[in-house]
């Protein structure tokens, strides 16, 4: 019972980052349809920005811990928006196919910027917050797993508010719904679009910053792996629905935490991919998704 | 983006009087960035000041030596193209390398098929050598290794119930789990969990977690540093505090610098140990300090002696012909390295010494050496 309380509380904190980069993909999916591949990349230079943050600030603070995390996600909005800005705007209107093509090149782009700026080499992560691990009868929980759940439900209720009781939200889901008749009611579509990129990106740099928190090693080639798995998520849960790339990251961080702990861990990706399939037969338009027939 | 990283050796003070003569042209593949760039890097620090050494004294057979390097950024797939490049379009007559089995298992049927000889200086998986006649190493074999290991921990630490991670993309991390498993079960021990994860993994929490439900007295991390880390941090904050253990694949700075508190206390077998008070090993620590401002680790001695044995293989042939370099080669014989005396075998390995070391308040420390 111990083991398995364990792996919950394992796979709960990493599901949860799992949880923050799919919101991205699922955001942009919704106002724009297409997927942003560079989006991993966003999360690694978010990583990378809390690094060189926390060479400034002092270690094991609450204070320092939350600058880094604000100004990595703050970088990363920029850096966001400057890729929608100039990689995606002028292909508005184009065949998805392309945009998606171009996702794939940014992502290849910024992976080897970092390399060349950064160097391949793993470096150690700084302890930005206090470090401790409390013992609750026989289950360990850290703190670094606390604050990446705390962190995670706080940015998901801050985004629940913004979508749902915001003018910017609200403009949001019009232009899901129907971008046409959203611009033709006077909604200015490119702040609309810079602005999801942005939130997109910001979470997604939580995300990197929680993750290498949890896993202190970082490398310009960090964010492939997670921002497939959160891709995954997105799609599980019904791509374009917030809620639902939350529970499809959740999800899928406890399904790959069981199946490694047990004996057929060579093959967790393999079982974790399973899962998906099954799902996605039974309900292919992802968990929570709404299926609708495409307009041809 | 591939950094092209054709690194040409100084030839030294001799290279005027020496200009006239073609140069011998050595290649080299390595893992200069990446995962692994802490191996490559030193390793190919080692071999680059051998170069210098033996440039100085008048390179061999009164040509000098020049070392064509290519950097395969320790990814799948690289070794083989990089290899490639250096026999075809430089016409290296031997080459050196790697430090990491799996690309050195890439790069050797590549080396094989070409008749070119290649020496490993530091990959310890059985397999490399059984590729072909053409393909040597410097170093001793995981089969040596994980019986070192497996007596270590039952005589010395008196662990008899171990817990086992693997890291089944690692071509290393496989062999040392295999050949640690058959003696330590063989010896009585008992191995209570085996878990496997893959390159690149970062979280470990879920295999750990079951070892600590499975009751070991030790943990043996058969992987490489940029793991075992890793798996020490989050062993230590899951309240596993039994001895880690793992091969010479931990030997390199950053498993301390990642790894921080949790290696203390730790244990691991390797090739070399600076502190070995042994007047050879005293002098090259010296020579490499001056040269890179850095005490040698393993790998920077393995790449130093990979290019001695070579040079001296050349020096026995006579002629930079391949086939000749290779008999010469494989004639190798009680050769004054710093890592020990090598003599080749039939099976062209070498048969040298395992030290095992501990890491106490951020340092290494010498524990003991194991004769084969």
């Amino acid at each position: 019972m111990t083991e398995f309380l364990q792996q919950l509380v394992n796979g709960v904190s990493l599901g949860a980052i799992f949880a923050l980069i799919a919101l991205g993909y699922t955001m942009v999916y919704g106002v724009l349809r297409f997927i942003n591949f560079a989006h991993s990349e966003v999360f690694m230079v978010g990583a990378f920005t809390g690094y060189f943050i926390g060479q400034h600030v002092p270690a094991h603070s609450m204070s320092g811990g939350l600058l880094a995390l604000a100004g990595a996600m703050a970088a990363s909005a920029v850096l966001g928006i400057v890729i929608e800005r100039l990689a995606y705007r002028p292909l508005r209107g184009a065949p998805t196919l392309n945009v998606l093509i171009t996702a794939i090149g940014v992502s290849l782009l910024l992976q080897n910027l970092a390399q060349y700026f950064w160097g391949a080499t793993p470096r150690p992560y700084p302890e930005l917050f206090p470090a401790a691990n409390y013992n609750l009868g026989g289950i360990v929980v850290s703190s670094n797993q606390v604050t990446v759940v705390v962190v995670t439900l706080a940015l998901l209720l801050a985004l629940r508010f913004i979508v749902l009781r915001t003018k910017i939200g609200t403009a949001m889901r019009a232009l899901s719904l129907n971008p046409k008749a959203a611009a033709l009611v006077g909604i200015n579509i490119d702040v609309v679009i810079s602005f999801t990129f942005g939130l997109g990106s910001a979470l997604a740099a939580a995300g990197g910053v929680l993750y290498a928190l949890n896993y202190p090693s970082i490398d310009p080639i960090m964010g492939t792996l997670p921002g497939l798995k959160a891709f995954v998520a997105a799609v599980l849960g019904g791509i374009g629905n917030i809620p639902g790339a939350a529970l499809g990251g959740l999800l899928l961080g406890v399904i790959e935490t069981f199946v490694n702990g047990s004996e057929w861990s060579t093959y967790k990706d393999a079982i974790a991919f399973a899962v998906l399939i099954l799902i996605l037969l039974f309900r292919p338009a992802g968990l929570l998704g709404r299926f609708t027939v495409e307009k041809v | 983006m591939r950094l092209p990283s054709l690194l040409l050796s100084t030839f030294g003070l001799l290279a005027a009087s020496l200009h006239a003569a073609d140069p011998i042209k050595i290649g080299e593949y390595a893992s200069l960035t990446g995962k692994e760039a802490a191996y490559g890097q030193t390793s190919h620090k080692g071999t680059l000041l051998a170069i210098e050494e033996l440039n100085a004294r008048g390179g061999a057979l009164g040509r000098p030596l020049v070392l064509l390097t290519e950097d395969n950024q320790s990814k799948q797939g690289e070794s083989a193209t990089a290899v490639k490049k250096l026999i075809s379009r430089d016409q290296v007559v031997a080459l050196l390398g790697e430090v990491a089995s799996i690309r050195s298992l890439e790069a050797a049927p590549v080396i094989q098929n070409a008749k070119i000889p290649m020496i490993a200086p530091s990959s310890v998986n059985s397999r490399i050598t059984e590729v072909g006649d053409y393909i040597f190493r410097v170093c001793f074999v995981d089969a040596f290794q994980g019986n070192v290991l497996a007596k270590f921990v039952q005589e010395t630490l008196h662990v008899r119930r171990v817990a086992i991670l693997t890291s089944v993309s690692n071509a290393y991390s496989v062999g040392m789990t295999r050949i640690f498993k058959g003696r330590f079960v063989a010896d009585g021990g008992t191995v209570v969990a085996e878990q496997k994860y893959s390159e690149g993994d970062k979280d470990f929490r879920a295999q750990l977690t079951a070892v600590k439900a499975a009751g070991a007295d030790a943990i043996f991390a058969s992987g490489y540093y940029t793991e075992a880390a890793l798996i020490c941090r989050q062993a230590r904050q899951l309240g596993l505090d039994m001895p880690i253990f793992g091969g010479d694949g931990w030997d390199a700075p950053p498993l301390i610098e990642i790894g921080g508190q949790a290696v203390e206390g730790t244990y691991f077998s390797t090739h070399y140990s600076p502190d070995n008070p042994s007047p050879v090993v005293q002098e090259f620590n010296h020579r490499y300090l001056a040269r890179w401002g850095e005490l040698p680790d393993a790998w920077a001695a393995l790449g130093y002696d990979s290019a001695f044995v070579l040079a001296d293989a050349i020096r026995r042939a006579g002629s930079t012909e391949p086939k000749a370099i290779r008999d010469a080669l494989a004639a190798t014989k009680d050769f004054p390295a710093v890592t020990g005396n090598i003599t080749i075998d039939t099976k062209r390995n070498a048969s040298k010494s395992a030290v095992i070391l501990t890491i106490k308040d951020g340092k290494y420390k010498f524990i003991a050496t194991v004769a084969p």
